[in-house]
Formats: C-alpha cells, sequence, structure tokens
C-alpha cells in the first residue's frame, strides 16, 4: 500500500472529521451570527422552487443513503435476509434515482445562481467553490455507477462497508480495504472527505439546523421570553 | 388569569400629514445598513394604494396572519408547522425584492468628474445590488405617494372590497388618507410561530417582538407569515430583521423614534395590562367582525382593585400599574373606543392602533345643505367612505368606526361652543354618549397632544432580572456574538463584504469614446 493510499484512506478521513465536528462547534459557539442558510430566494426566485427541492430531497437522501448504507453492519443485513447483491442493486438504483435528483436540481442551482446578474453580484468566492465541489462530488458518485455495473456481486461494496465502519471505530489497516477499488471510487471518497472539511466554513452549517428544525412540529406557537 | 403588560402604540391618522419624518429618522438609526437599503421598518403608505410591499394587504396571495380551520383551531395561513417544514427548500409565498424596489442609489461621483460636455451631465441611477446602472427606477417605497400613478393599478387595494369603487375613479370623488406603519409588536404573532428555529419571541415584560440574531437561520416563514410584511430579509447578512420597537430607548422610558421624530403629534405611547389566558379565544372567534371587540375583552381595567391586586402578585412593578392608569393608549382604544387595530381579521391581536380620520364632509358642500345626524354632521357623507376605514380597522364592522369618528365630531362641537361661542353644548355631548370630563380630557391627549401626555413609559427593571454591575466597561449594542461586532472579518468564517454604496463607471470602451466626443 502507497504512503498516499494510507495518508488519503487511512488517516485523512479523521483530519476531515475533526475538522468537520471541532469547526463546526467553535463557529456555532463563537460566531453564530454567521449561522445561516443564506437563502437568495428573496433576491431572484426564478426556478428555485423546483431546482432546490429536487437537489435537497436528491441530496438528503443520498446522505441516508450512505450513512445506513455503509454503517449499517453486514451482521445486520445478514439477519434481514438482504443477499450482497440485493443491497449492491438497492445501493445502485437508489443511488441513482436519488444521485440523478440532487444533480438535476444543482445544476438547475447553479443555472440560476450564475445567469442572474444579482445573484452572480453577491454570491461569495466560498459559496461557488462550495457549489462546484458538491456537483463534482455527486459527479464522481453517479459516475461509479457504470463502474459498478461490471460486478454485481457486492463485494466491492462489502470492502467500503468494511472501511467506513473500521474508521469510525477506531481500528486500524482500513484503508487497505480500499486500495484495490477503481479510481473513480477512490476520487468520489476523497471529494466526499473535503466537502466534511468545507463544510464548517461554508453556509453548510445550515444543515445541523435544518435537522434541528424538526423539534418545531412539538413546539407551541408562542414563544414569551423573560428578558 | 396571567396578566402580563405591553407598551402599544396609538397613531391618530385624523393629524398625519404623511411627511415620512418618522420614516427617514427610523430609516437612518436601523436600516442604513447593507441589506436592508430596501427595508423600511416604519413607512407611510398613501391610501388607497397597493401598499409596500405590492399589495401586502391580499392575502390570498401572500398567504400572511392566521386562519382559522374547521375544528376551529388557529393555524398560520401558510400552513400547519409540516407544511411550513416541507416549504423549508423553496418558500412559495416569499415576496421579491421587486415587490419592495430595487434599492439604489445615483451616481453622483459623475457630477464631479463628467468631462466637458454640451448637455449637464446626470447622476444616473445604480443598483446597490449589482452596483451596475439601471435603465429606468422601476419602483419605490412610496411609489403612490399622494395618489400617484393611475387608478386602474391603485384600485387593487384590499380596502375596496364591498365598496363601488369605479366611482372613486373620478377627480371629483376621489380620496385618500395616510397610513404609517410599523410592526404591530402583536398579542399573537403569526411571524413568532411561523419561525421554526425559534428565534422570534416576544419579550415578556413589555411584549416588544423581537429576532434573536444569533438564533435566526434564515429559514425566511416569518416574512410570509407576517400580514402586515413587517419583517424583513436582510439579503447580506442572510438574517431576518424587523422594528425592535426601539427597545433601548423604551426601556429607558423614552419614547421610539417615530414617536419622538412625529412632528403632527400623532403618535401615542402607553402601557396596557392583559390577560394572555385569553389571547388564543379572543383570536379564534369564529366571525371576523367580532375579533374586535373580542381583542377588546384581553385587556384589563388598571383601575379596578382586583387588577391591581392580581397583577402586584404576579409580580407586576408598581410603576408599570401605575403607567397603565395613565396610559393614553387604554384611553383612546379602551375606553373612548376611537383607535382600533389594524386588520383584525389576521388574528394577530395587533398592538399599534389607529384613529380613523375625519375627511371633508363633501356630500354636503355639492348641495349646499349639510346632512344631520342628530345635531352632528352626517360622517356617513364623508369624502372618505366609512366602508374603506371599516375594512381597515375593524374588519369591515362600520358601527365602531361610525361611533368613533361621531365622538371625534362631537367633541369638535363641544371645545367650538366653548370656546368660541362660550356655552357647553351638552347636547351633542349625549349624543355620542361621552361626558364633559370625558371630552375635555380627548381634547387635551388628542387635540393638544402634549409631550408628557403623549408618552407614558415606565422605565424597565433590569435591576429585578440581571446585576447590571457586570455590564461596566462592556460592549454597546452589538449584532449578535456579544461584543465581536457579530461579523468576522477576512477570518475563518468569511469576510464581511465591503460598503454597499458602489460607485461605479462607466465601461472603459465607452467612456474613452464619450471624453473623445466630449458628450455623455
Amino acid at each position: 500500500m502507497s504512503y498516499l493510499d494510507q495518508f488519503l484512506f487511512g488517516i485523512y478521513p479523521y483530519i476531515a472529521l475533526a475538522i468537520f465536528l471541532l469547526g463546526s462547534l467553535v463557529r456555532f459557539e463563537r460566531e453564530q451570527y454567521t449561522w445561516k442558510s443564506e437563502s437568495t430566494q428573496m433576491l431572484h426566485r426564478g426556478q428555485l422552487r423546483l431546482g432546490s427541492n429536487l437537489f435537497h430531497i436528491g441530496v438528503i437522501g443520498v446522505f441516508f443513503g450512505h450513512l445506513g448504507g455503509l454503517l449499517t453492519p453486514l451482521s445486520v443485513w445478514h439477519a434481514l435476509g438482504v443477499t450482497h447483491e440485493a443491497k449492491q442493486l438497492l445501493a445502485m438504483v437508489a443511488g441513482g434515482i436519488l444521485g440523478g435528483l440532487g444533480a438535476l436540481g444543482l445544476l438547475i442551482l447553479l443555472y440560476r445562481r450564475f445567469s442572474n446578474p444579482r445573484l452572480a453580484a453577491i454570491t461569495p468566492f466560498r459559496d461557488k467553490v462550495l457549489l462546484l465541489w458538491l456537483l463534482a462530488t455527486l459527479g464522481l458518485g453517479l459516475a461509479t455507477i457504470p463502474v459498478s455495473m461490471g460486478h454485481l456481486d457486492g463485494h466491492m461494496m462489502t470492502l467500503f462497508m468494511e472501511w467506513a465502519q473500521r474508521i469510525l471505530t477506531f481500528r486500524g489497516d482500513a484503508a487497505s480495504f480500499v486500495v484495490g477499488a477503481p479510481l473513480v471510487f477512490k476520487l468520489h471518497i476523497f471529494f466526499g472527505l473535503t466537502f466534511f472539511i468545507i463544510f464548517p466554513f461554508t453556509r453548510m452549517v445550515h444543515v445541523w439546523s435544518g435537522f434541528g428544525s424538526v423539534g418545531y412540529i412539538t413546539r407551541a406557537w408562542q414563544l414569551v421570553r423573560p428578558r | 388569569m396571567k396578566i402580563r403588560a405591553q407598551v402599544a402604540m396609538v397613531l391618530n391618522l385624523d393629524k398625519c400629514i404623511g411627511c415620512h419624518t418618522c420614516s427617514i429618522t427610523c430609516k437612518n438609526v436601523w436600516t442604513s445598513r447593507d441589506g436592508v437599503e430596501y427595508a423600511w421598518f416604519n413607512n407611510v403608505e398613501t391610501k388607497p394604494g397597493i401598499g409596500y410591499p405590492k399589495e401586502w394587504e391580499n392575502q390570498q396571495k401572500w398567504k400572511g396572519g392566521w386562519q382559522r380551520n374547521s375544528a376551529g383551531k388557529l393555524e398560520p395561513r401558510q400552513g400547519g408547522k409540516l407544511r411550513i417544514l416541507a416549504n423549508i427548500f423553496a418558500n412559495p409565498n416569499l415576496p421579491e425584492i421587486d415587490d419592495y424596489y430595487e434599492p439604489f442609489t445615483y451616481d453622483y461621483e459623475h457630477l464631479q468628474n463628467a468631462p466637458e460636455m454640451q448637455t449637464p451631465p446626470t447622476a444616473r441611477p445604480v443598483s446597490v445590488i449589482t452596483g451596475q446602472k439601471m435603465d429606468k427606477i422601476e419602483w419605490g417605497p412610496n411609489w403612490e405617494d399622494d395618489l400617484g400613478g393611475e387608478f386602474s393599478k391603485r384600485s387593487k387595494d384590499q380596502l375596496f372590497k364591498d365598496i363601488e369603487k369605479e366611482m372613486y375613479a373620478t377627480f371629483e370623488n376621489t380620496f385618500m388618507m395616510y397610513l404609517p406603519r410599523l410592526c404591530e409588536h402583536c398579542l399573537n404573532p403569526a411571524c413568532v410561530a411561523s419561525c421554526p428555529s425559534g428565534s422570534i419571541y416576544k419579550r415578556e415584560d413589555d411584549g416588544i417582538v423581537l429576532v434573536d440574531q444569533d438564533k435566526c437561520r434564515g429559514w425566511r416563514m416569518c416574512i410570509s407569515g407576517c400580514p402586515y410584511k413587517k419583517i424583513y430579509y436582510n439579503w447580506d447578512s442572510g438574517k431576518a430583521e424587523k422594528c425592535t420597537f426601539c427597545y433601548p430607548r423604551i426601556e429607558g422610558g423614552q419614547p421610539t423614534v417615530c414617536s419622538e421624530s412625529c412632528v403632527g403629534r400623532i403618535r401615542y405611547l402607553g402601557v396596557l395590562l392583559y390577560d394572555a389566558d385569553q389571547i388564543e379565544t379572543a383570536a379564534s372567534v369564529a366571525n371576523e367582525e367580532d375579533l374586535y371587540n373580542a381583542q377588546l375583552k384581553v385587556f384589563l381595567d388598571p383601575n379596578l382593585p382586583s387588577v391591581i391586586e392580581e397583577a402586584r402578585k404576579q409580580g407586576i412593578p408598581e410603576s408599570w400599574i401605575e403607567s397603565a392608569q395613565k396610559s393614553p393608549v387604554y384611553k383612546m382604544a379602551v375606553e373612548w373606543k376611537v383607535a382600533f387595530p389594524l386588520h383584525p381579521e389576521y388574528r394577530t391581536l395587533p398592538m399599534v392602533w389607529y384613529i380613523p380620520p375625519l375627511s371633508p364632509i363633501q356630500a354636503a358642500a355639492e348641495r349646499g345643505v349639510m346632512g344631520r345626524n342628530g345635531i352632528l354632521p352626517d360622517v356617513k357623507e364623508m369624502r372618505i367612505p366609512v366602508k374603506y376605514l371599516a375594512n381597515l380597522l375593524t374588519a369591515g364592522d362600520e358601527k365602531p368606526v361610525l361611533a368613533a369618528l361621531d365622538k371625534m365630531l362631537a367633541m369638535r362641537a363641544y371645545m367650538r361652543g366653548k370656546s368660541v361661542e362660550k356655552t357647553e353644548n351638552l347636547e351633542v355631548l349625549q349624543q355620542v354618549g361621552l361626558t364633559q370630563a370625558q371630552v375635555e380630557e380627548m381634547y387635551q391627549i388628542m387635540a393638544i397632544a402634549n409631550y408628557e401626555d403623549r408618552f407614558v413609559i415606565p422605565s424597565s427593571h433590569k435591576e429585578e432580572v440581571e446585576d447590571s454591575f457586570n455590564d461596566k466597561a462592556s460592549c454597546g449594542f452589538t449584532f449578535g456574538n456579544g461584543c465581536s461586532g457579530g461579523v468576522s472579518s477576512g477570518t475563518l468564517f468569511g469576510k464581511k463584504k465591503e460598503g454597499s454604496i458602489i460607485f461605479v463607471d462607466m465601461p472603459k470602451s465607452r467612456k474613452k469614446a464619450a471624453q473623445e466626443s466630449g458628450a455623455d
């Protein structure tokens, strides 16, 4: 295993996750005024409603798909009676549909953002980096599907699961499970991990609040605060 | 019974001259900043007109305020909590900035830097958002000033509901009035209810509704939730902002800036005591025309010994109870019933109240014979249709508005008799059900309107909630994040954009050509 492989898939995940968690925490603690969704809907509606809904549904779906797919132990799938082949197919179909929706939504949003003079004028550099990075990550993820067609037995998928679970449980030698994967998978993993590093420095932090806003459902309508 | 106090406002539209001093002072203090150039926490509209933002009163379009569902329960018109969350990615009811107006400045620099030309140089408008020159300013914060624009556009005004509006299109029959608007600091605010992150709240001790700038995440549901469209999205900071009722001044016992600067002395500030347990009942009344009276029932008589005793028990400070007893707002809204809430049909129980304007008895002037209601001129013959005022203030019920206008006419008749003819016309008071003492006080407060009669504001009792010693030598007013100023310039989490006022120059190619030809 090369030094680069060891670094990118054995050590880099920890760097990324540490920056993601600590960065979010520090920003929440120190700079909450900057913590926001940075909506541009008011300046120009355009195709936002279609694009934003497609993008968010797709990306949230993909996120939970990765979370459940990678981190659920194999023994649980076995107990449920799901074969590797079936799971591989599920991942490809669900990932393909949701990822496709997300990518389509993102393209609509990018078009909206760069074709409208108002939005083009106020979009900060970090937003451009973020959006293009997301597009690249999504594109690479979609590009893995045709590659997966070549090995429908689900073996490679189990290797990725093993890698992710080893990283998360602090077991060594995780990188060796992905060393042999085709380049497009490795690139997708690298872009995905780097996204976690970008996360706390951009408006991505609104994702935490998005999940937090679920608490709204059980809240009273009115809020009265003593001073 | 849960007694709470609120500092409420009354605006006497009978005296508003539409000078916009309130708007300008408010703008200078609160919204002369990036991202809220287009926002006027206080604005003055000419009615009839569609207002600012465009057609804000059309709740079929904007879905603001509350509605009563089939079970008799209230929910925001834009939807219940699940619907609001489902719309979080793109709010279908959000106004665009063009519904307010595109903020602009002028290329003043060009007036000084222009080369010698045949024609005088002009300062072209420049968009504050894009920094580009604008061909034409299409709309502004007060585009319909003094009935500007065609009647066909202005008449989209929702207040023409149930009125044959076409007859008011002619010059002979036209009418107008001014409507200064600010946040209503409602008892049942729809913005608070619409906020998924819980950043908007009503202060317990003075009822002021504020947005916690740190907790706001920019989900922008409050903007569509507020039926008065008085929450604004700061497109630069990405946060919701609104009228603060100048709370730092109110806390110190001073009037809001808009009230302080009002040259017509039309604004009043005073304490109202109310029963917070009654809010839901009052806002859920089935018939919209009953909402005004239902809201009146929420308020407590500050002179009633039982109320005073209970208020003391619940920790309302003595100075606040005393202020409530002297409150001009209580007198005008509850005692004399000459002030009304703005659009009670939105079910928000607004706390900025309006005294309807009198207007010339127009038909009488034409006929040469004054229509009479008893011995008073008939207010139904006034230039401004009573139905129009009722649509604004009482959900269409004309009776309370007529009674208020009659009282105001009676006050004039009585005082004219007293000071000009040296007779006390008690008959006119009997007709409208006012006592001599009441009408003298009405005259003192509404006509003379001395500073100390208009503003009865108790200072807040900060000492009861915190140890002010710790504030010594700390920072003053900031936007979030304690003393950090709220912006991290050039640090980890993004750099603040530099100034929004941009004087852009002409493209180099055109500039060169212009200089060569010596023309603009």
